[in-house]
């Protein structure tokens, strides 16, 4: 099959960006969305031009490595899968596709469609743990965890902090992976001693790194590939409205 | 059998006396660094997954300076992140008679009787604290109802002693020492270089002292000084080009540290895992691990009959057979890694293989959800199927999966000693860039444990003892030695970019892939080992004239950074297959044709190969010099590997 390309050429952070066209052609169904770029980038070296930059690493949806948008939508047309994870069968022969990177303001081009997410890494600084040294842990099965509270705490744990939820919003918001985090961590008993210094440290963070804020367009859910809810946003709100009461109180 | 007396080169430091106490007292002897001084060590931790992530938090919180390195954008998405099934943990939560002596027997026989004694039993014996560990950061391991720790079992043992979370095991255990690190982060006492490749060490008097680190951004080369360097880069299995390894994981941090000296110890073996996707185009760029912990509840089967094209629903059960229960009853489907693989290439070249390139057999899970319900297999294996899914377009709730084997992992690595430092002072190497505790064959479940045994409960005992007795005067990263060093990487740097050949680096690696898996994958015999060397040093010299990378030096260029990998691999690739042809024997994932039991069966020469070999660089196009450390057993007896 054939697939006409419009992608996002960026040479650098500085440099302002344009789509260049190109057309992939002989291409098998079975092939992963990521490999085609791979064909493409062979022909562009066999030419003597710059390949297309974008990164991945897995290759199989865990990682968080890849991701760009894919006209118009973060990791493209398959709800709950990462761009590595879209195969040339979900396109039609002949289509037309535009990729960009991920846009926004927290999130600056470093080229082509390749991205900035170490905001995310400063958000989990900040308080996305439990504070344990090694060496110091009591027996596990001394922590009794109903299968439903584990389950649930999964859920949200299963974030790849692509930053797809981030290119979506229309604010730009972090708001689903930051809550991904507190509500994974605030859903299980050892999160409890730190549950409150956490989600107002976290939210500070959040707020520091030019993310917007969350106003519930819920686009984020859409695009996230591992299809963590909204309702992990309306937990961290909780959270956060009664840590700032008590303080508030406490005055 | 005759003792073979250890070339001088490796000391390995394993204790001696009843194995029980030898880690607690080796523990004791060791020396200390009183918690003020701490501050003032620097240690360059390269690699932030299990291994690298354990070692730099529990290191930090000790009180060291510590600097961690990755190539990914975050560290928390290092290759760990993708481990799926489990890790192992001798806890006997289950009643069925579990205990570190046990996982210490299976996991050396499970090696085939190649590893060291003493590093297995630690293993074994701190594989409760792991579980300990993680589940105090939180990690949401299965439960039960009662809210206890839920286990399932791997290939190669007859208890369930593998705790797991869903089908992400990795993700969430790598999360979980990642977010250990950060709280180090935010204290001040780790400091992140993401988006850097270390490409060289720097000795000073012979210790390590620093790494040269292209910055993957800028291109910029950048010098980091150390009192210690840490190296927890991974494995190498992706010379073979097609793995189920992430895209970036590769042997350059070790491979660059063995030419300055780290002795490489064991590179051939190498795991071929069972249950893969198998292959569908030449264009393919990865392959993708379907868990071994299907093999619980799946059920392994070809058709008896030769090229049988019938859709397997329309195979009579009396039509088939189900190899693994077959040959291998006392373990059926769970059989270990090395023995799964080749008996699913024995079927497959006796043309019983399936689907289109028949070289695939069949992973069926019909009986179970008849017995057990389609509820209970969604939730044990849910993610797994889904990604079959996606990846295959067929749904294996209704036609049996179609897998083969892949290389998944590689035993083989830089030598350590029993405080997992390599013959280089002050160079230590954690996780599976080490040699490692699991011989000739890992088994499933292992690799976790082994990583975060390493990073969490070792290193952060064994790092103390050098660094008190070591001398380390001040040294500046501008000093002679470090800018000797770079001139050297930024030298071969630009030597790839000036060749401006006509062959894509993509066509090498695949080209390379190829030879190292007919010559030096799941079979292995004397002719074909010496044609790969041929081969791979015409193919070696063909990339250093023939090699097109796109760009410069001077920005972020993918290409750049596979090309010094990929060059790296053409010479790792020379010295597998060397290991394989020396090693005249089987053993584990090790299977030399020549050495076989009447039956098919890897046979053993524990006269002769009882030993780690280990190679040591002798300088370019030189035939590196062979050392051995022997193996002696004193608590298992070495016997045939049977699984009967
Ligand atoms: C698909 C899959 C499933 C698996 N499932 C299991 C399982 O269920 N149970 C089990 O026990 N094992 C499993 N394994 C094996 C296990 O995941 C790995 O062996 C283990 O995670 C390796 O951890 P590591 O910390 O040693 O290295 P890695 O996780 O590979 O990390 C390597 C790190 O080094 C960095 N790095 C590499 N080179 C450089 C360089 N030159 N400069 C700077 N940084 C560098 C990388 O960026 C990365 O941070 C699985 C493996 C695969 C492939
Ligand atoms: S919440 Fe979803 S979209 Fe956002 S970072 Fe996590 S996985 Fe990606
Ligand atoms: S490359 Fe890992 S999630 Fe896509």
């Amino acid at each position: 099959m054939t697939l006409h390309l419009r992608i996002w050429r960026q040479a650098h952070a500085q440099a302002s960006g344009r789509f260049v066209s190109y057309t992939v052609k002989d291409l098998s169904p079975d092939m992963s969305f990521l490999e085609m770029l791979d064909v493409l980038n062979e022909e562009l070296t066999k030419k003597g031009e710059a390949p297309v930059e974008f990164d991945s690493d897995c290759r199989e949806g865990i990682c968080g490595t890849c991701g760009f948008v894919i006209d118009g939508v973060a990791h493209g047309p398959r709800r709950g899968r990462t761009v590595c994870q879209l195969y040339l069968r979900d396109f039609r022969d002949g289509q037309s596709v535009t990729l960009e990177p991920f846009r926004a303001k927290a999130f600056p081009v470093i080229q082509d469609l390749v991205v900035d997410r170490s905001a995310f890494e400063r958000i989990i600084a900040a308080g996305g743990y439990i504070s344990v040294d090694t060496g110091s842990a009591p027996d596990a099965n001394s922590i009794l965890i109903p299968k439903e509270v584990a389950e649930g705490a999964f859920d949200a744990a299963a974030c790849i902090g692509c930053g797809a939820c981030v290119a979506a919003c229309p604010n730009a918001s972090a708001s689903l992976f930051v809550s991904a985090k507190i509500a994974h961590l605030a859903l299980l008993p050892q999160g409890q001693p730190e549950r409150h210094r956490r989600v107002l440290k976290m939210v500070a963070q959040m707020d520091r790194e030019n993310f917007g804020n969350c106003s519930n367009h819920g686009e984020c859910e859409a695009v996230c590939p591992k299809n963590i809810s909204i309702k992990q946003i309306a937990l961290m709100r909780r959270e956060y409205l009664t840590e700032i009461w008590k303080n508030f109180r406490a005055l | 059998m005759t003792t073979l007396a250890a070339s001088p080169k490796l000391i390995s430091k394993a204790p001696s006396g009843p194995i029980e106490s030898r880690w607690t007292r080796h523990v004791d002897a060791l020396k200390l660094i009183n918690p003020t001084n701490k501050r003032k060590f620097t240690i360059l931790v390269v690699g932030t997954g299990l291994a690298g992530a354990s070692a730099a938090a529990s290191l930090a919180e000790l009180g060291y300076h510590v600097k961690t390195f990755c190539l990914q954008d975050s560290p928390r998405r290092a290759h760990s992140i993708a481990a799926q099934g489990g890790i192992n943990a001798a806890k006997n939560y289950r009643n069925d008679g579990d205990s570190v002596w046990r996982l210490f027997y299976d996991t050396i026989k499970g090696g085939d009787f190649r590893a060291r004694e003493a590093n297995v039993y630690r293993l074994a014996e701190l594989s409760v604290h792991i579980i300990d560990q993680c589940v105090a950061q939180g990690v949401p391991f299965a439960r039960e109802y009662g809210g206890l720790l839920d286990n399932r079992s791997f290939g190669g043992a007859q208890v369930s002693r593998t705790f797991y979370a869903r089908g992400q095991t990795g993700q969430q255990l790598l999360l979980g020492a990642y977010s250990a690190m950060m709280r180090q982060v935010e204290a001040g006492r780790v400091e992140l270089y993401p988006r850097r490749e270390m490409l060289d060490l720097v000795l000073i008097h012979n210790q390590a002292r620093g790494i040269i680190c292209r910055n993957l951004v800028t291109g910029q080369l950048e010098a980091y000084v150390g009192d210690a360097v840490v190296l927890c880069t991974g494995g190498y299995g992706n010379a073979y080009f097609l793995a189920t390894y992430a895209k970036n994981s590769n042997a350059t941090a070790i491979w660059r540290c063995y030419k300055r000296g780290a002795l490489f110890a064991d590179p051939c073996f190498t795991q071929i895992h069972p249950t893969c996707i198998p292959v569908t185009g030449d264009y393919q760029s990865k392959l993708t691990l379907m868990s071994e912990s299907l093999r619980n509840d799946g059920r392994v089967w070809v058709p008896k009959k030769k090229g049988d094209t019938r859709p397997p629903n329309e195979i009579p059960e009396d039509e088939r057979d189900y190899y693994l229960e077959r040959k291998y009853p006392g373990y059926g489907n769970l059989a270990p890694r090395d023995i799964s693989s080749r008996a699913a290439k024995a079927v497959c070249d006796e043309r019983r293989g399936v689907g289109a390139s028949g070289k695939a057999v069949y992973l069926d899970f019909s009986d179970t959800i008849r017995e057990k319900g389609l509820d209970y297999i969604k939730e044990q294996y849910g993610n797994l199927f889904e990604m079959y899914q996606h990846i295959t377009a067929e749904d294996p709730y209704r036609v049996p999966m179609r897998i083969y084997p892949a290389v998944h992992y590689t035993m083989g690595g830089l030598w350590v000693d029993y405080n997992l430092m390599s013959t280089i002072p002050g160079l230590f190497v954690l996780g599976e860039a080490n040699f490692s505790d699991h011989g000739a064959n890992r088994l499933g479940a292992s690799a976790l444990m082994q990583g975060l045994a390493d990073g969490y409960f070792i290193i952060p005992y064994t790092i103390g003892d050098y660094l008190a007795d070591a001398s380390l005067p001040k040294v500046k990263p501008d000093q002679r030695e470090f800018r000797e060093t770079q001139a050297e990487v930024e030298a071969k740097l630009k030597r790839l970019l000036a060749i401006q050949g006509d062959k894509t680096l993509l066509e090498f690696h695949r080209e390379l892939g190829l030879l190292l898996w007919d010559y030096v994958g799941m079979a292995r015999n004397a002719q074909g080992l010496q044609q790969a060397i041929e081969k791979i040093r015409h193919l070696r010299q063909e990339f250093w004239q023939n090699v097109k990378i796109p760009g410069s030096n001077d920005m972020l260029n993918k290409s750049l950074e596979m090309a010094g990998r990929v060059a790296d691999f053409l010479e790792l690739g020379e010295l597998m297959a060397l290991d394989a042809l020396q090693r005249e024997e089987s053993c584990g994932a090790h299977f030399r044709e020549e050495y076989q039991t009447p039956d098919g069966e890897a046979l053993r020469n524990d006269e002769r190969f009882s030993h780690v070999a280990a190679w040591e660089y002798a300088g370019e196009d030189q035939p590196p010099e062979l050392h051995k450390e022997p193996l002696v057993f004193e608590f298992v007896k070495p016997t045939v590997r049977s699984y009967k």
